[in-house]
């Protein structure tokens, strides 16, 4: 049985800044082909796949941008081990935009379409880019709409299939507001503002909440259907800030507010430092993430029907997190081709920690050590690895 | 009252007081740019960092979206592992070119 | 609340900026080294119209800029006009490196401590300003798009007629 593992929406809205806003209001992005290879390798997951952005000018006001994205996920996850068996599935996923340029005001509109064999998702954008006081702020508004349709798979005689019983829909709202202001010669600041709302079906048909049940001999527990709420609305801040260093290398410091319906808080933090040397550009990051659980969240419920919206999602539990993160970029020139002005090979590694506070593994329960609620909290690891060559052209 | 149907009707106010406000929020947001930008026009503001003042801002080690198709990858590896999203877009500052 | 939107955005297109009106007066004086070690000094160009053009070689749209300002030089200079290019970057070797593959037959100055960005009120970049041969302001353009050249020949035109 196949299973959908992350959040459907952070699925759209992370594609979205595939192609989000331009980085100055008053020039176009530069023309630019990257080409990525993803490895995720953590938590009996690995997914990876290509990603590829190609964007160019047309004439001195338009600039377009394509891109397409893999996800092949092979999955033997702590939750797909608990409730189905281990799954592969490819997610596929296409973009384009559009920018205009109209003297110190740049008009982006966008569009994604991703499919996988049990949910397709649509999200069209569109954001404004005004450039003002001397070019010294730059003010964003975007305002996005997505329309997801949720399926399920299920397995008939050992072969899956698609359920035809089962069809939902999600829809999604949001609303960005970024304001980039350049404080001194060195430093920039850039503030960000987001609100989210999504109606519908939000929750994955596979995943199932957990029930203390005596009865069940050895791991004392039962699984039931998770029942979300039908709605969520989430607003989220933040704040980055760039310096320059002398020598020629950047420090930048984020912190990120975030606060939903669903009752959950999280904060990040993260340092970043990045110092070219010669040829090179390296990238060295901290990020620091905490969040408690969603209000109708619960590792183990203590009976059946205990509550009206109940959840077992890890995504949703209380946990921090630790990411550490390294890149490195090399600059070179491609002999004979004399339209590139830059091309660059790139590696990246980040290693994240999640440790949760109220997650625990309960694939262990009934073990003859552990009965279920007292099976160790679960830890991830995982590896993620980018390589990828940008052009300039 | 029992406390499931005390729970849906508490949950069903919830969202939709909360449906309505987003979109309130929208609205006001657009107002607050309208009136922002209008401002900006008449502003007696002068840029204290002037236009050739701004090398840096052009060095890309100074861009907050260096790599977008890495950094859209990696928001993404996060976002569909915790519970929180938004809010992690970035956009540069003027170099005061143009 | 439709009614509030229309006039704020009715509010907002009639409080756009005005374009800004050319300048007037005198030019402001000044020295600067140039490139190649002499001393320049905008006075002794008293009699020719002068196009002042502040650049900085991290500027995209001034390094675009440049071949341009090259080709009007050479087909203006034997008709009593000038092109000065001055560099505002306080570090020039980043500039020079550019100049040695983008070369220019213009003299280029070096305004390292921003004395005369200051003084012409450069608030934009690149910035563009023509002298008419009496010494005086006539002529301010910031930014550059393809297209802006044909503006700054028209007022060469006709400054150099004067």
């Amino acid at each position: 049985m196949q299973l959908r593992w992350f959040n459907p929406w952070a699925k759209a809205l992370a594609a979205l800044c595939l192609v989000g806003t331009p980085a100055i209001a008053d020039v176009l992005p530069d023309d630019r082909a990257d080409v990525l290879y993803h490895n995720y390798d953590g938590g009996g997951i690995t997914i990876q796949g290509p990603s590829v952005l190609v964007r160019k000018k047309v004439g001195d006001s338009l600039s377009f941008s394509a891109s397409y994205y893999e996800d092949l996920i092979s999955s033997a996850s702590i939750d797909v081990k608990l409730s189905a068996s281990p799954y592969h599935e490819t997610r596929k996923q296409e973009g384009f935009s559009v920018d205009y340029l109209h003297g110190k005001t740049i008009y982006t509109a966008g569009y994604i379409h991703s499919r996988e064999p049990d949910y397709s998702s649509n999200t069209a954008y569109y954001s404004i880019s005004q450039s003002m006081f001397g070019d010294l702020t730059t003010v964003t508004f975007g305002f996005r709409r997505g329309w997801d349709d949720v399926f399920r798979d299920v397995k008939v005689n050992g072969v899956i299939q698609n359920d035809p019983t089962f069809q939902r829909q999600a829809d999604h709202r949001g609303y960005t507001l970024s304001v980039s202001q350049i404080l001194t010669r060195n430093a920039i600041l850039d503030l960000n503002f987001e609100a989210i709302t999504d109606q519908g079906y939000l929750q994955s048909p596979y995943r199932k909440i957990r029930y203390f049940d005596p009865t069940v001999p050895g791991k004392q527990f039962t699984l039931a259907d998770q029942i979300y709420p039908g709605t969520r609305t989430s607003t989220a801040a933040s704040a980055d800030l760039k310096y320059y260093l002398p020598f020629r290398a950047a420090v930048t410091g984020l912190y990120r507010f975030y606060n939903d319906t669903w009752g959950i808080t999280g904060h990040t933090v993260e340092l970043d430092y990045t110092q070219p040397y010669r040829h090179f550009i390296f990238d060295g990051s901290i990020r620091y993430y905490r969040q408690n659980n969603a209000n109708f969240y619960s590792d183990l419920f203590p009976r059946a029907d205990y509550s009206n919206f109940e959840a077992r999602d890890r995504e949703l539990a209380a946990f921090h997190s630790i990411s550490l993160g390294f890149g490195a970029a090399y600059e070179f020139h491609v002999p004979y081709a004399r339209w590139i002005n830059k091309s660059s090979l790139n590696f990246h590694f980040n290693h994240l920690m999640i440790d949760y506070s109220d997650f625990r593994n309960a694939l262990l329960a009934g073990d003859g050590v552990y009965t279920a609620g007292t099976e160790p909290l679960y830890k991830l690891n995982a590896n993620i690895y980018q390589v990828f060559v940008s052009i300039w052209f | 009252m029992s406390i499931r149907s005390e729970l849906n009707l508490r949950a069903s106010r919830f969202g939709d007081a909360r449906k309505s406000c987003t979109k309130c929020m929208g609205i006001k947001i657009i107002m607050g740019l309208l009136i922002l930008g209008t401002l900006a026009g008449c502003s007696p503001i002068q840029p204290w960092v002037k236009p050739y003042e701004r090398e840096h801002f052009a060095d890309p080690i100074m861009s907050f979206n260096r790599d977008p198709v890495s950094g859209t990858y990696i928001d993404h590896v996060y976002e569909s592992r915790e519970g929180s999203r938004g809010a992690t877009g970035g956009v540069g500052g003027g170099c005061g070119c143009n | 609340m439709q009614n509030r939107i229309a006039g704020i955005v009715a509010a907002l297109v009639i409080a756009l900026p005005a374009v800004a009106a050319d300048p007037t007066g005198p030019a402001p004086e000044f020295v600067l080294p140039a490139k190649g070690g002499s001393q320049i000094d905008l006075a002794k160009y008293k009699g020719q119209v002068v196009m002042l053009n502040f650049w900085a070689s991290w500027c995209g749209p001034c390094r675009q800029e440049m071949p341009l300002l090259e080709d009007i030089y050479k087909k203006y200079n034997k008709l009593g006009f000038t092109l000065i290019g001055v560099n505002v970057e306080p570090d020039s070797k980043a500039a020079d490196d550019w100049l040695k593959q983008t070369p220019v037959s213009f003299p280029v100055l070096y305004d390292k401590d921003s004395k005369v960005s200051r003084m012409y009120d450069v608030s934009g970049m690149p910035s563009t300003v023509i002298i008419d041969r009496k010494g005086n302001l006539r002529f301010l353009h910031h930014g550059y798009k393809p297209g802006d050249e044909s503006e700054y020949l028209n007022s060469i035109r006709s400054l150099i007629r004067e």
